[in-house]
């Protein structure tokens, strides 16, 4: 553990060094951290990866629950055990698209800033949208080209982020984009209906909660398009689904 | 260094843990953790004739020292599973164990047959007890009669161990072992989750989709323990301990309560490597205690009087 940092109001940042995992990660995936040695609580914590510089590795959080409220009272020099990185990467490399739009509601921000550094080192160009109930819960380091909406217009525009992303889009069209998402589940949603409604490639990364991360519980069903009612599971399938590959 | 090896009904095991049906999945989920290849044996995801979906979110509770899961049994059925997933696993140096759910007496024997004469296959494990579908699971679990039936049915079938996974949702779980061991069965496996229930207050809905499910993890080991004690005194054949095994220490208690060997569950999910690294801890355990051979360990329960625990408990 190298410590816990401020980041906005009631957003923190925790950083640990892993060389192994820090060459590893790729943007969209995610680390399972176990927050207590006891069993309580009993199972691990998923995070997305925020941020690599070196060996050092960062994930960003709020304090929800009993698990971020463990995390939080971490302190530098305290081992962690963290499993990962788990999960499917963002597919960027596609040659069906030239620019990313990358759309982050609050803390969805985290896997954001990765993904811009795979999305330039393909070359492609990216412009971001990021929401959040006011300023203070913007999260905007790290990230490109960023144009931001809150709830309660103190910073950027006034609403929605996704009112934001179709309003922008409707006034400088992007060229062959992919928007990659991700935020709470409404957000999702709305975020889903526009790229369908504007034929626009389009993966969402999903949070719930997982009992292992890695496929052997199958607690984490998330519902497939399709006739015949089935899951992928979140952790090893996803947590990125292509929109038209899932039930949203 | 101790002995860890043992047959169970003729199957020659390395060591005496296990990993437990729809805790591992089957077995191919794990590698970059750990080798399953140190375990004991692997207890694959409970097979059915045809897949199964599995039941819609939310599937898993978080309890305190605990979880509830109502997966419903997904799995990708018998067949699949012999084109899929027996490749990988027989290239693992461990015993095989599939476990079988259904709901009929038929589609039970119907996945053995299928299964029998498969290479890599080591044994059966029967499933009567899953607390989350509606047909078969519980509905057998909880009626001797009908576990006796489908011992004998399957016992006909096949000359492989024959294990037996026993519900704790009943009144006295030592009937249910002694009917199995009346019609042949190898082994009981002791136990499967316990029913319990999350609900969440500020909705007043429950957690899982399916209101109740299962509770395993290190809450429901105190109560396996008990239930492992009544099977093994009512039985001679072996009783595999299952419930809330997180550590060594944990198994260790199981051996000595009457269990032949473990299975480790919900730890997997947190640590995929946990069942090594209690097989390597009982080794320790009996090297640091000049204890030969970790046979000398099953039932040794000395149960004359209490004893105190002060140290580790202060």
């Amino acid at each position: 553990m190298e410590g816990v940092r401020t980041a906005g109001e009631g957003i923190h940042v925790l950083s640990f060094t892993s060389a192994a995992m820090s060459r590893s990660i790729r943007a969209g995936q995610f680390l399972n951290l176990r927050v207590e040695e006891a069993c309580e609580p009993l199972l691990r914590r998923p995070f997305s990866a925020y941020r690599i510089e070196k060996s050092s590795i960062e994930i960003v959080f709020n304090v929800v629950g009993r698990g971020t409220a463990a995390l939080r009272r971490k302190k530098q020099g305290d081992v962690l055990d963290v499993l990962g990185p788990l999960g499917k990467p963002f597919k960027t490399i596609d040659p069906g698209f030239d620019t990313g739009v990358l759309i982050g509601g609050g803390l969805g921000v985290a896997p954001l800033p990765l993904l811009t550094s795979a999305l330039k080192q393909e070359g492609k160009p990216v412009v971001t949208f990021l929401g959040a109930r006011s300023a203070a819960q913007l999260v905007t380091d790290h990230l490109e080209n960023l144009h931001t909406a809150t709830d309660d217009g103190s910073r950027g525009f006034r609403g929605n982020v996704v009112d934001l992303v179709s309003d922008f889009l409707s006034k400088h069209p992007v060229e062959h984009p992919k928007i990659f998402a991700c935020g709470p589940m409404p957000m999702l949603r709305a975020v889903a209906s526009f790229a369908r409604a504007s034929e626009i490639t389009c993966e969402v990364s999903l949070e719930g909660p997982m009992g292992c991360g890695i496929g052997i519980c199958q607690g984490c069903p998330v519902e497939l398009a399709g006739p015949e009612k089935s899951y992928a599971l979140m952790c090893k399938d996803g947590p990125a689904f292509d929109i038209r590959t899932i039930k949203i | 260094m101790a002995l860890t090896s043992f047959r169970l009904a003729g199957l020659e095991l390395k060591n005496r843990v296990l990993v437990a049906s729809g805790t591992y999945g089957y077995g191919d989920d794990c590698l970059e953790t750990a080798d399953p290849g140190k375990l004991g044996g692997i207890i694959t995801k409970s097979l059915s004739l045809k897949p199964r979906i599995g039941n819609p979110p939310v599937r898993i509770a978080e309890t305190a020292g605990g979880m509830l899961n109502s997966i419903g049994l997904a799995n990708i059925g018998v067949h699949r599973f012999l084109s899929e997933k027996l490749p990988f696993l027989r290239s693992v140096d461990t015993a095989v164990i599939a476990n079988i759910a259904a709901s009929t007496i038929e589609e039970y024997c119907e996945v053995l047959r299928i299964l029998e004469g498969e290479d890599g296959i080591d044994g059966f494990e029967i499933n009567v007890s899953c607390p989350n579908v509606r047909e078969g699971g519980l509905i057998f679990g909880t009626d001797c009669a009908a576990v006796a039936e489908i011992t004998r049915r399957l016992r006909a079938l096949t000359k492989k161990p024959l294990l037996v996974k026993l519900t704790p949702n009943v009144t006295r779980i030592g009937e249910f072992a002694r009917a199995v061991e009346a019609e042949g069965g190898d082994a009981v496996s002791v136990m499967n989750t316990l029913i319990g229930m999350a609900i969440d207050i500020k909705t007043r809905k429950p957690v899982l989709s399916t209101v109740t499910g299962g509770l395993s993890g290190p809450a429901i080991k105190p109560v396996a323990l008990a239930k492992v004690y009544e099977a093994a005194r009512a039985v001679k054949i072996p009783v595999i301990g299952i419930g809330g095994i997180t550590n060594a220490s944990d198994a260790l208690e199981f051996l000595i309560a009457g269990a032949t060997a473990v299975q480790v569950g919900t730890a997997n999910f947190i640590d995929p490597a946990a069942g090594i690294k209690v097989a390597e801890g009982i080794a320790r355990y009996c090297d640091e205690n000049g204890i030969p051979d970790v046979a000398d360990l099953v039932g040794s329960l000395d149960a004359r009087s209490g004893t105190s625990v002060l140290d580790s408990w202060l």
